[in-house]
């Protein structure tokens, strides 16, 4: 599926098939539940990404952070905004997704894309996507992990609605947008 | 018990280093899925690979299953597991804007990140996107931070929405989830063009498994009160026959006049004696039966984990019998900072109802009802409701309030 405009095309041609997806969702439903179990938390990515935009922030414009409420949070006075579980979280899951890749050889440069689009509006599109991604996770308070996959497993009744949300929102838009995936 | 007190055992440092564990174990599974690539992610929405669908809903069934086993079997404190509060409205605002993005930029957060670690140039802009995204939110929430506060409805869960057993709705999400699995399953060879599953019979031996897990859920249900407390009572029960959580009548109007306590009442005798008199803002919990009082007391406890880290819970009945019988159920759910009015309003009344103050001998507060006689039910609009400031300056007593946070409290006696 993936279209490869990686020179390294070899490389690509070599990588291993993806595992079964049960087999997968029950792996991931092991780790989320070891998440809770262990430390009482689920999984999280956002509220990652939260902290290390606050970080820079709170370099750049401290003045700032300390008058804006939301962040004062997180980083108000000489609080760290990293000094937090689900920044490492965050660092972890690159790392693992970068070893498994490695393993299963697909730790290449490339642009996942459709075949009707060029590599700059895919770009273009990601970041957009990305920005509206970044703001529904902290409107929602979470993103797919934390709300969704953490709150779902729970039975938080408002992390099962925004759940719906979610595939709500990607289904209503993806007619419209089809000629970027198809 | 479980979950464990990470930050003390392992100190900070080792305790981020597991979290660094969770998340390494977290992008490896992610990967192996699938899910560093946008196009095979984005095929959801067009029916042609249910991956996104079979993965998510497949996790979520498992840890679901597996954490309802643990709370069944009290090996884990639901009540110290973090559940996701509910803001319903902004919650699928965001949700939709959440999918807009997802159809867009062909990832969400956590499989982008994924996605930077396998070099994928997409994901890397995408993530950017994201941090772009959140530094614009971070801006702006203070236009619409009235409805983004709107609908919360606190810890809610999906049994108490459903008013089932936690048991039974593991069981409907997961045969609800099968047959959705069924449909995704059809809908991949029509859209997809994919052959049936290769390996069809291993999926029915877990799709058995799961329903077989369920059921065995609702045979064991999930523990009462009365079963947490005596997992906890070994530990717990000195606290009361060494008198250390029954506080003096003085050191509760000290409470009650500092503003850096959020203090909170409850007052679980009945109606007549409460309407008679009450302390000033202590809420009535009322019951005719003590069986009543497990059922009143636990109904709180959703509240009262949601309250600030500075709160403090002081229960009081006519003497000390159903309020330690209420101070054993918070106990026994987790509940940090709960005391007991020493003597209860009787003790109360014996120190503040009287010109002269008395002591107060908790020997002779053992009878059952109101030892005072009220002309009319005034309730707390009598003097000695609130007495003044002045009056307990003079008191001796020994204080005994020691506000845990509830990260400390996360560590205590219950492992």
């Amino acid at each position: 599926m993936t279209v490869s405009v990686s020179p390294n095309k070899v490389i690509s041609n070599e990588s291993k098939p993806y595992i079964d997806p049960y087999l997968a969702g029950g792996l991931l439903g092991v780790v989320l539940f070891l998440a809770f179990f262990i430390t009482g938390n689920g999984l999280g990515a956002s509220g990652g990404l939260n902290r290390i935009v606050v970080f820079f922030e709170d370099l750049i414009v401290p003045g700032h952070v300390d008058r804006v409420p939301y962040l004062l949070t997180m980083a108000g006075g000489d609080k760290n905004a990293l000094d937090n579980w689900v920044v490492f979280m965050v660092m972890g899951t690159i790392m693992g997704g970068f070893v498994s890749g490695l393993i299963n050889k697909r730790v290449y440069w490339s642009v996942g894309k459709g075949p009707q689009i060029s590599v700059r509006t895919r770009l273009a599109m990601a970041f957009i996507g990305g920005t509206l991604m970044g703001y529904g996770a902290r409107f929602a308070r979470g993103c797919t992990s934390g709300q969704a996959l953490s709150g779902g497993a729970v039975l938080s009744v408002g992390s099962w609605a925004f759940m719906f949300a979610v595939f709500g929102g990607g289904y209503a838009l993806a007619y419209f947008v089809r000629k970027l995936w198809n | 018990m479980a979950p464990f007190p990470i930050e003390e055992i392992f100190s900070h440092a080792g305790a981020n280093f597991i979290y660094l564990l969770i998340g390494i174990a977290f992008g490896a599974v992610l990967e192996i899925a699938g899910f560093g690539n946008s196009p095979k992610l984005a095929a959801q929405f067009y029916f042609k690979d249910q991956t996104v669908l079979k993965v998510m809903f497949t996790s979520i069934l498992v840890a679901m299953t597996l954490i309802a086993w643990a709370t069944g079997l009290g090996l884990l404190d639901i009540h110290r597991v973090w559940v996701n509060p509910t803001y319903l409205w902004p919650g699928i605002v965001g949700g939709l804007i959440m999918g807009f993005g997802f159809i867009i930029g062909g990832f969400c957060p956590g499989t982008s990140l994924v996605a930077v670690g396998t070099l994928k140039v997409d994901g890397i802009l995408f993530s950017l996107g994201v941090l772009f995204g959140i530094f614009t939110f971070g801006e702006t929430i203070d236009q619409f931070s009235e409805f983004w506060n709107s609908s919360y409805m606190g810890r809610f869960t999906v049994p108490e929405w459903l008013g089932l057993s936690t048991g039974a709705t593991v069981l409907l999400i997961i045969s609800v989830a099968l047959f959705m699995f069924w449909g995704a399953e059809q809908l991949e060879r029509i859209f997809g063009g994919k052959s049936s599953s290769q390996s069809p019979k291993i999926q029915m031996i877990g799709a058995a498994t799961l329903v077989v897990a369920a059921l065995g859920l609702v045979g064991l249900g999930q523990p009462t009160a009365l079963d947490k407390w005596q997992q906890i009572a070994a530990a717990k029960e000195p606290l009361l026959t060494h008198r250390e959580v029954q506080i003096h009548p003085g050191e509760l109007l000290g409470l009650m006049n500092n503003d850096q306590i959020n203090l909170v009442m409850f007052d679980v005798r009945n109606e007549t004696d409460y309407n008679l008199f009450h302390i000033m803002d202590a809420q009535l919990q009322s019951v005719n039966q003590v069986e009543g009082l497990v059922n009143q007391v636990e109904g709180l406890v959703p509240t009262l984990l949601d309250e600030p880290a500075n709160t403090i819970i002081v229960l009081m009945d006519n003497n000390e019998s159903r309020s330690t019988e209420a101070w054993k159920i918070l106990m026994a759910n987790s509940v940090p900072n709960v005391y007991i009015l020493e003597g209860g309003v009787n003790c109360w009344l014996d120190i503040f109802g009287h010109e002269k103050r008395q002591s107060c001998s908790t020997e002779t507060a053992s009878a059952d009802g109101l030892r005072y006689t009220f002309k009319a039910a005034l309730g707390s609009n009598q003097e000695s409701a609130e007495p003044e400031k002045k009056v307990y300056e003079g008191l001796k007593y020994t204080p005994k309030v020691k506000l845990q946070e509830k990260k400390a409290a996360k560590g205590g006696g219950c492992g």
